[in-house]
């Protein structure tokens, strides 16, 4: 007697599956690829930025945004869903401080990100939201953090994670590389990210977003040219790396 | 289309607070009329008469009170407490009508405690003052009486604000709320400084209520005392009113002074325990000082 309606709005199934949301997280798989970094004084967002056509302005697409001053994310997903989520996101984030007085704890903020997204996994009529949200940012005990979201409302903590397409092979990638030397200086946790995206980029460093927040300072969006300085810097290590192996082998 | 939003179905909202109290605007008044104007009219009379008043330096707020509830010119108790513990770091002196105070402060330690349990931690003084106020604002109009000063302790320091009932919250250094709160202001701007030590501060507390208590009619009974320390709130003492005016009529001149603050210097130890407030138990109350070292300490503030 199962038929088909199960697959149609969120209800179970008979062998326990939530379809709809099951395909929610297909269509995230088909997103752009995002990755995020803790490191020990700096978060780390990066993302690949899907290209556009020539006759559309660069600038508006934006996929790393600011939820506060020390609290930003990315996503991975479908964008319109993406600026919805946002939306209510910056908003209970004013709607905190003026309630509580203090600013939003970066647990806060994805607890209720999840939240949301769980509410339409359970509403008639309604489809789950096709996004996975990587939220980072610095608390005021200043410890950094890195959570990930998925469309179940499920959110857990991280030291590194990716989402989107070719996320399982850049995550394979930071389990080799995400050491404590790796991010205990700022500017190496920046070259892992950009290493890690250049993994699954096409083309290198054009394709490439990337967002920094330090400890008590705002999110800096790196410009084309810092990006392609960094990347410069990687392709130099790499060749002075290559260069020292033929001299081993002999 | 959500089906919920065709069936015009709301989820309950449990965010916010909710204190299962009347509407406000849902009171049972006769037709024509509106709350306001009928309590206006036909409420009852609540007289209410207190001193309380709270201060904060560098060793954390102190808060003290008399301890006489008076209902116009009938004490319906000599020995109230109308300093009301909320939780460990957190205290709120209360006046206005007690009835009103005790409820509310009892809806606040709820609301606190959920998000105690929400968040994993008790929100700062500061914004369980916004509560308490958005929470008072909502019955505005209605009678109700609250004026209440928010003493704690948080990740910011010591910490007060004064709440009132028409949704009035303000930072400050020194409150004194109530009937005889002029006349604990006149003793309180006088020695006030925020780099008391812990004796000086309860000297002038004490000293400031029972001066109060002595001029206005509304207030008497004993002088609580209350400090909010970083390790949670103590109860002090609660000394007799006109035994520590007694005291203090008996304090030496001024040419004095020198000598007391050199024996003032060797301050005794703190004399109370801290007390767990959501055992909710019984305080122990200290004896009364009517000690002689003590009678010098506070005349020291007493010079004028």
């Amino acid at each position: 007697m199962a038929s088909r309606y199960d697959r149609a709005i969120t209800v179970f199934s008979p062998d326990g599956h939530l379809f709809q949301v099951e395909y929610a997280q297909e269509a995230v798989k088909k997103g752009s690829t995002a990755v995020g970094i803790r490191g020990t004084n700096i978060v780390v967002l990066g993302v690949e930025k899907k290209s556009v056509a020539k006759l559309q302005d660069e600038r508006t697409v934006r996929k790393i945004c600011a939820l506060d001053d020390h609290v930003c994310m990315a996503f991975a997903g479908l964008t319109a869903d993406a600026r919805v989520v946002i939306n209510r996101a910056r908003v209970e984030c004013q709607s905190h401080k003026l309630t509580v007085e203090d600013p939003v704890t970066v647990e806060y903020i994805t607890r209720f990100i999840a939240t949301l997204k769980q509410k339409y996994t359970q509403s008639n009529g309604r489809r789950p939201f096709g996004i996975s949200a990587l939220i980072v940012g610095f608390d005021d005990d200043g410890i950094p953090r890195l959570y990930q979201t998925d469309p179940s409302g499920t959110y857990h903590a991280w030291k590194a994670n990716a989402i989107g397409r070719s996320a399982k092979t850049v995550r394979e990638f930071l389990e080799k590389n995400y050491t404590e030397d790796a991010i205990s200086n700022d500017n190496e946790a920046i070259k892992l990210a950009i290493k890690a995206l250049l993994e699954v980029v096409q083309s290198g460093g054009k394709n490439i977003e990337l967002a920094i927040i330090r400890r008590d300072q705002p999110l800096k969006m790196f410009s084309a040219k810092e990006i392609e300085l960094q990347v410069a810097e990687i392709e130099k290590e790499k060749e002075e790396v290559e260069k020292k192996k033929p001299k081993k082998s002999t | 289309m959500a089906l919920q939003d065709v069936c015009k179905w709301q989820a309950l909202d449990t965010q916010g607070p909710s204190p299962h109290l009347p509407e406000a605007g849902g009171w049972a008044v006769p037709r024509g009329c509106d709350p306001q104007t009928f309590l206006q009219i036909y409420g009852p009379r609540l007289a209410h008469g207190t001193t309380t008043l709270a201060f904060r330096f560098r060793h954390g707020v102190i808060a003290a009170a008399d301890t006489r509830s008076s209902c116009g010119s009938y004490v319906a108790c000599p020995a109230s407490r109308k300093i009301i513990p909320v939780h460990q770091h957190l205290l709120g002196t209360t006046s206005g009508t007690s009835a009103d105070c005790v409820t509310w402060y009892r809806v606040l330690q709820r609301e606190l405690r959920l998000r105690e349990l929400r968040e994993g931690q008790l929100p700062s003084v500061a914004g369980t003052a916004k509560l308490l106020s958005a929470m008072l604002s909502r019955y505005r109009g209605l009678d109700l009486c609250v004026a209440t000063a928010l003493c704690g302790w948080d990740h910011s320091g010591p910490a007060l604000f004064y709440v009132y009932s028409d949704g009035t919250c303000l930072q400050g250094d020194i409150f004194s709320v109530g009937s005889g709160s002029p006349y604990a202001y006149g003793v309180l701007d006088r020695s006030y400084h925020y780099d008391m030590t812990v004796q000086e501060a309860y000297t002038l507390a004490r000293c400031a209520v029972t001066h109060a208590t002595h001029r206005d009619a509304y207030s008497g009974g004993s002088v609580d005392l209350f400090h909010v320390r970083e390790t949670g709130w103590e109860y002090v003492s609660r000394s007799d009113a006109y035994v520590l005016y007694m005291e203090l009529q008996k304090a030496p001149g001024l040419e004095q002074e020198q000598e007391l603050e050199a024996e003032a210097a060797q301050v005794h130890p703190e004399l109370a325990t801290p007390q767990d407030a959501e055992e909710g138990g019984e305080l122990s109350m200290e004896q009364e000082e009517a000690t002689p070292e003590d009678s010098r300490i506070i005349a020291k503030t007493e010079m004028v």
